[in-house]
C-alpha cells in the first residue's frame, strides 16, 4: 500500500497557507499533511484488506516464506556444516542410502544424490523471492511508464504500445520461454527480466492505461498545466504516483506468473540454475521416484506445497488487495 | 462485420509476419547456424545436403536467408526434423495438431462451463460456506504447481486405482494386428464428435425458433437417440474397440486440464456478477416478482457473461500452456509435447514450425473470441 491516490488533491488543499509563513515551514507543512493524509488512507485500506480473511491469512503466507528465506544463511552460518548441508554440494554422510526418510537430522529427508531437502526447500526460498519481486518491479515501472505514456499522449504512441500488447497477449508465455530456453542460457536474472517485459508491454500496460485514461482527465492534472508543468512533469509526478497502488496490485500477479514460469521451466528441465523447487521436483521425476507415490513423499511435497502456497499466496494477496483499490467490489453495505 | 473479418485477418497476417522476423532474428542471434548441422552431419547423403543448401540459402547474405525463411514458412516447408529425420517438419506438426487441439478445446469448453457456473453461484450467495470453498479449491487448482498435480492425478487414477491407462496416446497391445493408423480412426472420431455438436445444436436452436413451446420439450430426447446411436455405429463399425482405447487415454489429461484452468473463469465472473447484481435491471426484475433462479440466470448472469468473456483470451492462453505441461507428464504426442522435445534435443527446424503452430493457434483463438463477442453482445457492432 503505497501512495494511495487520496494524496495529490491534497495539494490544491494545501495552498491556501497563510502569507506569513516561510517557504520552508510551508512545504514543511505540506509533507506533514501528505504523510497524515497518507497514514490515513492507509489505515482505511488496512481495515478493508483485514476484513478479508483469505488476504490476511495469504499475507501471513507470505511472511512465514520470507522468514524461511532469511532463516537460511543463518542456519548455514550457524548450525548446519557447509559439508552436509550445502543445498547442492552437500552429502549425508549419516545416512546409508539414499534418499532417506526425514529424520533429525534431516528434517525433511534426503533427496536421491543425498542432499538435505530441508535446506534445498529454504535456499531456494529466497531466490523464488528474488525472481518474483524483480520481475515485479520490471513489469510495474515498464507498464506505468508505458500506460502514463499512452494515455497522456494518446494517438500514434497510444496505437503503437496497444498493438503491442495485444500481441504480447496473444502469444503463450510458458511456450515462449521453452523456445527461448532453446536458444540461450538462461539464469535467474534474464528470465525475470523476460518475464518482466512480457508482462510490463503486455496486458498490465492496457490495465494501467484504461487508469491512467481517468486519471488524465482529473481537475488536478488541468490544475499542472496551467500552472505551466511540462509533459515529463505531469507524466512523473501527477500520474504516475496515482498508478502506484493498482501497479501493486498487478506486481503480486506478476510474481505469481513469474514463480510459477520459473518452477515448470525448471521442473522441465530447461533452466540454468542452482537450486529451485522445480529443480528438486525435476531431480525426482528425472530418478523416477514420482511414481512411487507415498514412499517418497518427502521428495516432492515440501517443494510442490511451496509452489503451490506461495504463488496462491500472492494472487489471493492481490485479490484482497482488488478490494481495497477497486471499490466497485466491495460490497454494498460497506459503500454506504 | 466482413470488412472487419478482412481487418483483423490483415493484422494477424502482420501479427504473424513480426513473429516469423522475431523468430528469423532470434535464431541468428544465437551462436552458430542451425541450418549446418545439416551440412556437417557425416550421416548424411551428399545430394540430401545440396537439396538443404538450397532450401535454408545456406552461404546466402543474411537478407536474402530471411526472405528464404519467409517464403519456406508461407508455403510450409520448415525444412526437415533432425529428431524424426527423413520426415518434414510439417508432417510431423500436422500429424499433431489434431490431438492438442481434442485436448485443448474440449478442456477449455467444460472449464469456461463450469467456472461460469460455479462464479455464478458464489456471486449470488456472497459469504457463504460455497464462496470460501470454491474459492479456496479453485485458487489452490489455479496456482498449484500443474506438474506436481498432473502427477499426483495420474498417480491416483491410473497408478492407485487403475480407472485410466497411466499416459500415452493408445495401447500398442490393443492395436496389434489392426491395420488402421492412430490418425485416421482420431480424426473419424473428431468427425463424429464434430458432426453430432452440430445436430445437437441445430435441435436445439431449431425447436427453440420454431415458436412452439411445446416443440421444446422434444429437444433433450431427439438428442438423447442420437448421443446413444453415436457409440452404437462404432460399436458395429469393428474399429470400436481401437476408438475407445484413445478414449481412455484422453480422460485423464482432460480433466486435469479443466481442473487447473476452471478457477480463473469462475473467479471473473464472480467479479463481473457482484458488478451486474447492483443494476437497476436486476432490481426492476426482481421487483417484478421474477423467481430468483430467472434473475439470477437470465438477468444477471446473462449480462455478466460479457465481460469474462472478453477475458476469455487470457485462459485460452493459460489452457495452450497448460496443454504443453499437461502433455509433457502425460506423454500425449500433440504440438506441446512436439516442442518440448525438439527443445531438449535442439530440434532446431521442429522448434521454428512448433511455435510457428502454436502462435498460429493462439492468434485464430484470438479472433474467435472477437467474433464470439459480437454475436453475444448485440451493442457491438464492428465495422
Amino acid at each position: 500500500m503505497t501512495t494511495p491516490p487520496t494524496i495529490s488533491p491534497a495539494m490544491p488543499g494545501a495552498s491556501p497557507e497563510p502569507p506569513e509563513v516561510a517557504p520552508v515551514q510551508g512545504r514543511f507543512r505540506l509533507a506533514q499533511a501528505r504523510i497524515r493524509l497518507a497514514l490515513r488512507s492507509f489505515k482505511n485500506g488496512w481495515s478493508i484488506f483485514l476484513e478479508s480473511r483469505i488476504g490476511l491469512l495469504s499475507l501471513l503466507t507470505i511472511t512465514v516464506f520470507a522468514l524461511m528465506a532469511v532463516s537460511h544463511p543463518i542456519l548455514m552460518a550457524t548450525v548446519w556444516d557447509p559439508e552436509i548441508y550445502d543445498p547442492v554440494t552437500g552429502y549425508a554422510f549419516d545416512s546409508t542410502e539414499q534418499p532417506a526418510p526425514p529424520s533429525w537430522k534431516h528434517p525433511l529427508g534426503t533427496d536421491p544424490l543425498g542432499r538435505d531437502v530441508l535446506s534445498q526447500l529454504l535456499s531456494s526460498t529466497g531466490s523464488e523471492f528474488i525472481l518474483g519481486i524483480t520481475a515485479a518491479l520490471v513489469t510495474v515501472a515498464i507498464a506505468t511508464t508505458v500506460g502514463a505514456v499512452a494515455a497522456y499522449y494518446g494517438g500514434l504512441i497510444d496505437a503503437f504500445f496497444m498493438r503491442l500488447a495485444d500481441l504480447i497477449i496473444a502469444l503463450p508465455g510458458i511456450s515462449l520461454l521453452i523456445v527461448l530456453s532453446a536458444l540461450f542460457d538462461l539464469n535467474l536474472f534474464y528470465l525475470a527480466l523476460i518475464i518482466g517485459v512480457l508482462g510490463g508491454f503486455g496486458g498490465t500496460a492496457i490495465i494501467l492505461k484504461s487508469q491512467a485514461l481517468s486519471i488524465k482527465v482529473k481537475p488536478y492534472i488541468e490544475a499542472a498545466r496551467v500552472a505551466g508543468g511540462g509533459h515529463f512533469h505531469i507524466i512523473f509526478v501527477h500520474i504516475v504516483p496515482n498508478l502506484l497502488p493498482i501497479s501493486l496490485l498487478y506486481m503480486m500477479f506478476t510474481v505469481t506468473s513469474a514463480i510459477f514460469a520459473e518452477a515448470v521451466l525448471s521442473f522441465l528441465g530447461l533452466l540454468d540454475l542452482r537450486m529451485s523447487w522445480g529443480i528438486m521436483i525435476h531431480t525426482a521425476n528425472v530418478g523416477g521416484y514420482l511414481l512411487g507415490g507415498t514412499r517418497y513423499w518427502w521428495l516432492v511435497v515440501p517443494a510442490g506445497a511451496s509452489i503451490t502456497l506461495l504463488c496462491s499466496a500472492f494472487y489471493l494477496a492481490g485479490r484482497a488487495l482488488d478490494e481495497v483499490v477497486n471499490p466497485r467490489l466491495r460490497r454494498r453495505d460497506e459503500l454506504s | 462485420m466482413i470488412g472487419y473479418l478482412v481487418r483483423r485477418m490483415w493484422q494477424m497476417a502482420l501479427t504473424l509476419f513480426l513473429i516469423l522476423t522475431v523468430t528469423f532474428l532470434l535464431v541468428q542471434a544465437q551462436p552458430g547456424d542451425y541450418a549446418s548441422f545439416y551440412v556437417l552431419n557425416p550421416d548424411l547423403p551428399s545430394d540430401v545436403k545440396e537439396q538443404i543448401r538450397a532450401t535454408f540459402g545456406i552461404d546466402r547474405p543474411l537478407w536474402q536467408q530471411y526472405l528464404i525463411h519467409m517464403r519456406n514458412t508461407f508455403t510450409g516447408n520448415f525444412g526437415v526434423s533432425f529428431g524424426h529425420f527423413p520426415r518434414p517438419v510439417m508432417e510431423v506438426l500436422l500429424e499433431r495438431l489434431p490431438r492438442t487441439l481434442v485436448l485443448f478445446v474440449t478442456a477449455t469448453g467444460a472449464s469456461f462451463y463450469i467456472g461460469f457456473l460455479l462464479g455464478k453461484a458464489i456471486a449470488w450467495r456472497r459469504g457463504g460456506l460455497l464462496e470460501y470453498a470454491a474459492t479456496i479449491s479453485g485458487t489452490t487448482l489455479f496456482t498449484v504447481f500443474t506438474p506436481a498435480f498432473a502427477l499426483m492425478m495420474i498417480w491416483v487414477f491410473a497408478f492407485r486405482l487403475g480407472w485410466f491407462p497411466v499416459g500415452k496416446f493408445l495401447d500398442p497391445l490393443v492395436w496389434r494386428g489392426s491395420d488402421v493408423t492412430a490418425n485416421s480412426v482420431f480424426s473419424l472420431m473428431l468427425i463424429t464428435a464434430l458432426a453430432f455438436a452440430v445436430f445437437a445444436f441445430w435441435v436445439l436452436f431449431a425447436l427453440k425458433r420454431s415458436g412452439n413451446v411445446g416443440m421444446r420439450r422434444f429437444a433433450l430426447p431427439i438428442i438423447l437417440v442420437g448421443a446413444l446411436v453415436v457409440p452404437l455405429a462404432w460399436a458395429l463399425s469393428g474399429i470400436g474397440p481401437l476408438a475407445l482405447d484413445i478414449l481412455k487415454h484422453m480422460v485423464l489429461p482432460i480433466v486435469t486440464l479443466t481442473l487447473i484452468s476452471f478457477a480463473g473463469t469462475m473467479l471473473l465472473t464472480r467479479n463481473s456478477m457482484l458488478e451486474t447484481i447492483r443494476e437497476d435491471y436486476v432490481m426492476a426484475a426482481r421487483a417484478k416478482g421474477l423467481p430468483e433462479k430467472q434473475v439470477r440466470d437470465r438477468h444477471a448472469a446473462r449480462n455478466a457473461l460479457l465481460p469474462v468473456t472478453t477475458s476469455l483470451i487470457y485462459s485460452l492462453i493459460f489452457a495452450i500452456d497448460g496443454s504443453v505441461i499437461v502433455e509433457s507428464v502425460f506423454s500425449w504426442p500433440g504440438t506441446g509435447l512436439t516442442l518440448l522435445e525438439a527443445v531438449r534435443t535442439e530440434d532446431m527446424p521442429l522448434v521454428m514450425g512448433a511455435i510457428v503452430f502454436i502462435g498460429l493457434f493462439s492468434l485464430l483463438a484470438h479472433l474467435i473470441v472477437d467474433v464470439l463477442y459480437v454475436y453475444l453482445d448485440p451493442r457491438i457492432r464492428y465495422q
